[in-house]
């Protein structure tokens, strides 16, 4: 398939040896000019290049305690390094998360503290050369901003946050990821990650409502940009199309007609996701984020809720209050925002809609928990609502379920291998590679209780696994939407 | 009196560098903003849960728990251990000694033991297991060296050459009021004072700044409720093309 070898399964997590350089060649096709203009970024290397770099770094500590806290704080205990699913998949030590903050902090400590100005020997401190450039580009490009190294770090370092950090310098220096802002420069044109303008997406809806009566014999309705609908759903651009993504997408769709609640999507704000927490841009995650106040706005709606997806769930839970916000001119009963799992688990909980368990008795489930909800989100009222509430809603709709292994998920689930702006072919054997540990867990579960299928609530995790999954033996088919089993079982009215 | 003078104007510029430098660089993790929330969830959802978590990251190291025993037991034992002798030295510092520094005295001298303990299973980690001596700089094996020849040294004054203990504390106290009281000039006492005295000045400019840091950090400080209650900062890029809208919050 390619020209890398898939990793062997394995019982438990192996922390491998380490290899030094193994994964020194992975890294994304850079941007160029034309992706980098549109987010206001150089179009290639200047020769002042070091001197902005430095600058921004400067900046970047200077308005994010994070970074300013992180960069002091690591006493390099080594409680992270066999944390990283990329680690474990490629055994490269720079995909240890310390190796990889230290790329950063090494550089950090040359030029704004006083040990690595004058010993930098001393403290490993190194000059910002091009080679460093070139290791930033490279591993920083293989971190997914999973988050799980910071559930292990004393300090709660989050390596994410130097990545984030790392990506925004580079950008600044012209040498930004062509994946991350082409499709950032996409949604400021057309709407949605995937360029997919006004009318086709209304073609592809009307698609939708055919398929659904051709299924069903109903009319669900897919309405776009309808004012004075209640609800303003935003979700991944994926769920127009993209297999399984889609059938999510029908599961909401057939939820608001169960419940009888009005609903809408926006051409304008056609897409959850937010690659500006990717490549740690706070002006372009803002700019993104402002569409959907404006289409809700514009449309009157009264909620707003989040389809699945990872990332934007996060963006969406943490930041949207702060980066577009305040919502005051919304419902005030309902959380700004909710997410789609809250909004059926709510209905199920109060016997709205009606699910039919025993649809689903030809599948048998695990589910995989996305890095961003476990670990940067909440759903509910209580911590750690963002494991109970999907899970909740899966139980509802099918009569086997089986978690993996309790080491692999909650708050140390593994991410997919694909999240954080890497989700692209230049990178597919650091993907295929980073999946190992999701992979094995899945095997187990396989064994143990023949899990048929992986359900998830993420719009990458979804296109990750269809592409990785064949690599280690599974069909493509097998991860699907949690609203995919909610769609199948859910009982409509004067169904056929 | 040369050595008084001396070790007397070290310890002045040593504790100076150490408060000045550790609050400046305390002034600095509490001026910079945290513009985003950014909490590692599950997180509670009020200020009194944060105080628990941070208490139990805090005093039990309860991430490093869940990441390494190893590293958790010998980290922890060193921590504790060096708590309680710090805890213990206070006796040299106050007069009269209150009764319960002289109630932790029999326990403070074990807890040297622990420390040493502590200290050489790091090293030996760092040293061994390959992972941890990849990420590791001169300056992390100097660090452990010198937090061990300070335990060490302190050690061998307990057990094998006694000093004028009366007289330190005469120095030290002394030192509080801006008096000069001879210290005396035995080298295990000298050495051990000098290896402090450094420890002091490396403090603000190192990895030893972890100790502030944990309660600066926003992945462990922060409350989850971005959605109850809506979280601003001061930074350009917020507030460019918004008018603030509500109050700040951690």
């Amino acid at each position: 398939m390619a020209n890398f070898e898939t990793p062997e399964l394995q019982e438990t997590v192996e922390i491998p040896a380490l290899k030094q350089d193994v994964m020194s060649h992975s890294r994304p096709f850079v941007a160029k000019e034309q992706f980098q203009a549109p987010l206001g970024f150089p179009g290639e290397l200047a020769d002042d290049w070091k001197d902005v770099a430095i600058t921004k770094l400067g900046e970047l500590l200077k308005t994010n305690r994070a970074l300013q806290v992180f960069m002091d704080s690591c006493v390099k205990c080594g409680a992270c390094t066999d944390k990283c699913h990329y680690f474990l998949g490629t055994s490269d030590p720079r995909n240890m998360p310390v190796a990889r903050q230290d790329l950063l902090r090494n550089v950090y400590r040359r030029y704004y503290t006083l040990p690595g100005k004058y010993f930098p020997k001393l403290v490993g401190a190194t000059d910002l050369t091009e080679e460093v450039l070139d290791q930033w580009y490279s591993y920083f490009h293989q971190c997914s901003e999973c988050r799980r190294c910071s559930v292990y770090c004393p300090y709660g370092i989050d390596t994410a946050e130097i990545t984030m950090a790392t990506r925004d310098i580079m950008n600044a220096v012209g040498k930004g990821q062509k994946y991350s802002n082409e499709i950032i420069g996409k949604v400021f044109k057309i709407g949605n990650n995937l360029g997919l303008p006004q009318p086709a997406l209304e073609d592809t809806l009307l698609g939708l409502e055919e398929d659904v009566k051709d299924d069903t014999g109903i009319d669900v309705r897919f309405p776009l940009d309808e004012k004075g609908a209640e609800v303003l759903v935003v979700t991944p651009s994926a769920d127009f199309f993209a297999e399984p993504h889609i059938d999510g997408l029908i599961g909401y769709a057939k939820v608001f007609h169960a419940a009888g609640i009005s609903w809408t999507l926006s051409s304008h704000a056609s897409e959850a996701a937010n690659f500006g927490l990717f490549i740690g841009s706070n002006e372009n995650m803002k700019k993104i984020a402002m569409r959907i106040r404006e289409a809700a706005l514009d449309l009157g709606v009264k909620r707003i809720i989040f389809g699945e997806c990872g990332h934007a769930w996060r963006v969406a839970y943490s930041y949207l209050n702060t980066l577009a916000g305040p919502f005051d001119f919304l419902d005030p009963r309902y959380p700004v925002p909710q997410h789609i799992c809250e909004f059926t688990h709510d209905l199920i909980q109060r016997r709205v809609i009606t699910l039919d368990k025993s649809r689903n008795d030809h599948r048998r489930v695990t589910f995989h928990d996305s890095c961003n909800v476990a670990r940067a989100s909440r759903m509910g009222d209580m911590p750690g609502g963002q494991f109970v509430i999907p899970r909740e809603v899966i139980k509802a709709a099918c009569n086997h379920f089986y978690d993996m292994a309790p080491e692999t998920i909650g708050e140390a689930t593994f991410c997919c291998g694909g999240g954080g702006g890497l989700l692209t072919d230049d990178l597919l054997e650091l993907r295929v590679k980073g999946a190992l540990p999701r992979m094995s867990a899945l095997k187990q579960v396989v064994e143990e209780h023949e899990v048929t299928h992986m359900a998830a609530i993420c719009a990458i995790c979804k296109s990750q696994f269809s592409k990785v999954l064949p690599y280690y033996g599974f069909q493509m088919d097998q991860i699907i939407s949690v609203h995919q089993l909610v769609s199948d079982a859910i009982v409509l009215d004067g169904q056929q | 009196m040369f050595v008084t003078v001396l070790f007397a104007l070290l310890f002045y510029v040593a504790t100076a560098i150490f408060l000045v430098g550790l609050g400046m660089r305390i002034a600095r993790y509490a001026r910079t903003p945290a513009p985003l929330k950014i909490p590692t969830t599950p997180a509670p959802t009020t200020r009194r849960g944060v105080v628990v978590r941070m208490g139990t990251e805090v005093l039990l190291f309860n991430s490093l728990f869940k990441a390494n025993k190893w590293i958790w037991l010998f980290g922890f034992m060193f921590h504790v251990a060096l708590a309680l002798v710090l805890l213990r030295h206070l006796r040299y510092f106050l007069d009269p000694v209150p009764t319960w520094v002289v109630l932790i005295q029999p326990f403070g001298m074990y807890a040297a033991f622990a420390m040493v303990i502590g200290l050489a299973g790091l090293w030996v980690r760092r040293l061994f297991v390959e992972r941890i001596r990849y990420i590791s700089s001169p300056s992390d094996h100097l660090m452990l060296a010198l937090l061990l020849g300070i335990a060490l040294t302190g050690l061998s004054m307990t057990y094998l050459w006694h000093t004028d203990i009366l007289a330190v504390k005469l120095f030290f106290t002394g030192l509080m009021r801006f008096e000069l009281n001879p210290l005396p000039t035995q080298p295990m006492l000298l050495l051990h004072l000098f290896l402090v005295a450094s420890l002091m000045v490396i403090f603000p400019f190192s990895k030893l700044l972890h100790a502030p840091g944990v309660f600066f950090s926003p992945t462990r400080n922060q409350v989850d409720n971005p959605r109850e209650k809506r979280h601003v900062a001061n930074v350009k890029w917020m507030i460019a093309v918004e008018k603030p809208a509500a109050s700040a919050d951690q």
